[in-house]
């Protein structure tokens, strides 16, 4: 078979699945914000965005921009009905106070024991915290969705995080490019594995022990 | 009569003192109260320490400020959007000290600030850099670190309509931090799109009581 890693995009559908009927959900930028796209229509979701927006819609279009209206990338969105505006600490009090269903992140790093990386970059002065070390701590569950491996090819799931911790001990599942693994209190489980891929690959490309769930199976692309 | 409508923003700013801390709202550039911002900058008031979310992109809002070698310390969650380059360049240059801060916890310690809470414990950082130099506790089995409210001499914010009590309404998420901002100084300026009549604006749906504010003023483009 051929083997191929996840696109992009197919890693935001594998999320999408996770994803169930009423969840409050904070996307962060990058693959997670694609995740909307392939969410089941026949069910409700509510997108929380830190700026203060509760019903969070599509981007808008140039003729409904209104600059108060804006995503946390500061683009201009549409808000759906029965959404609702709040001030910021009532923002992060929904994210702190543990109301936020589902957190969807990028990530650089994830430790075996479900510390996250995904702040600043190794070895720079200058980082931009906005909303991550509130979003990794306070959603309900914390769903990492990243490449497996960096630039160089070195894994990106380690046993102790090198880069700058945005919050320890938060992550649930990371979803990545060659498989889905879930975070337990045993350690890692290899849940899903792209088509094509091997658990040794996988393994190599991963510095944990991975534990092989009894029902690994490949993941639906 | 209560009157807290100021004929302009140069004379709302005009008792800013050099060294005084201010609060600025906005998210970007959503709800940014810019015609204040550029009437302290004529009004030339230094060695301020300023506190907002953002630094200002481009040239704009607090970025003239901070172009102008106006502010001298920043407490701010994400310094470093692209069009953010007069903020870094200061950085660079030593010209600007830097305190960064997690959004929930920038938000959490203003409305502190404001509420007369001196100080609360939260999980929001524990383990990271921001945590060094912290009291850390654990409560109901959560680790927490120790942080502290921010107060302000003065808060420059923006709102969409206004009476002449101070009270005040938002426009969508340009709201932000604007209502914890007007709680957390000693003299909250807002600058508004529109002045409305005492009892013109629904009582159920004001957002900031005019306790909070001292100073408002009609933004002179509407």
């Amino acid at each position: 078979m051929d083997k191929r890693l996840l696109t992009r995009e197919q890693i935001a559908k594998r999320i999408a699945k996770e994803l169930r009927n009423g969840d409050v959900i904070n996307l962060g930028i990058g693959i997670p914000v694609l995740v909307s796209n392939y969410v089941s229509p026949e069910s409700e979701y509510i997108y929380h965005s830190e700026q203060g927006v509760l019903g969070m819609g599509s981007l808008a279009e140039p003729h409904e921009a209104d600059p108060d209206l804006v995503n946390a990338s500061k683009e201009p969105i549409t808000l759906v009905p029965g959404g609702s505006f709040s001030h910021s600490a009532d923002s992060f009090a929904m994210v702190r106070g543990k109301h936020i269903d589902v957190a969807i992140l990028g990530g650089m790093q994830v430790s075996e024991n479900g510390d996250l990386a995904n702040w600043k970059v190794k070895d720079v002065s200058l980082g931009g915290i906005g909303g991550a070390m509130d979003i990794a701590i306070g959603a309900k569950a914390v769903y990492v969705a990243m490449t497996h491996t960096n630039k160089d090819g070195g894994p990106k799931i380690v046993k102790q995080l090198d880069y700058p911790v945005t919050a320890l001990n938060c992550v649930n599942a990371i979803f990545t490019d060659m498989a889905v693994i879930e975070i337990s209190s045993d350690g890692l489980v290899l849940k899903e594995i792209a088509p094509g891929f091997t658990v040794e690959e996988v393994q190599k490309a991963t510095e944990p022990r991975l534990i092989v769930s009894n029902s690994l199976k490949e993941i639906l692309v | 009569m209560i009157n807290k409508v100021i004929e302009s923003a140069e004379e709302a700013v005009a008792d800013v003192t050099d060294g005084n801390t201010i609060l600025f709202g906005g998210f970007g550039g959503a709800g940014v109260a810019y015609e204040t911002i550029y009437a302290l900058f004529h009004q030339g008031a230094k060695d301020l320490t300023a506190v907002s979310n953002n630094p200002g992109y481009h040239e704009e809002g607090i970025a003239k400020l901070i172009s102008g070698d106006r502010i001298s310390k920043l407490l701010c969650s994400f310094p470093v959007q692209k069009d953010s380059y007069v903020f870094k360049e200061k950085y660079k240059q030593g010209k600007i000290d830097l305190e960064l801060i997690p959004q929930g916890t920038l938000a959490e310690r203003i409305r502190a600030g404001g509420a007369g809470i001196e100080a609360f414990y939260t999980p929001t950082g524990v383990g990271t850099e921001i945590a060094e130099g912290k009291d850390e506790k654990v409560f109901d089995g959560i680790p927490c670190i120790l942080e502290t409210a921010i107060k302000g001499d003065f808060a420059f914010i923006k709102a969409k309509k206004a009476d002449r009590w101070g009270n005040l309404v938002y426009n969508k998420s340009g709201r932000n931090f604007n209502p914890i901002m007007a709680m957390a100084a000693k003299i909250t300026i807002a600058e508004v799109d529109e002045i409305v009549e005492v009892g013109e604006l629904d009582p159920e749906s004001i957002v900031t009581p005019g306790v909070f504010v001292q100073r408002v003023v009609k933004r002179s483009g509407c």
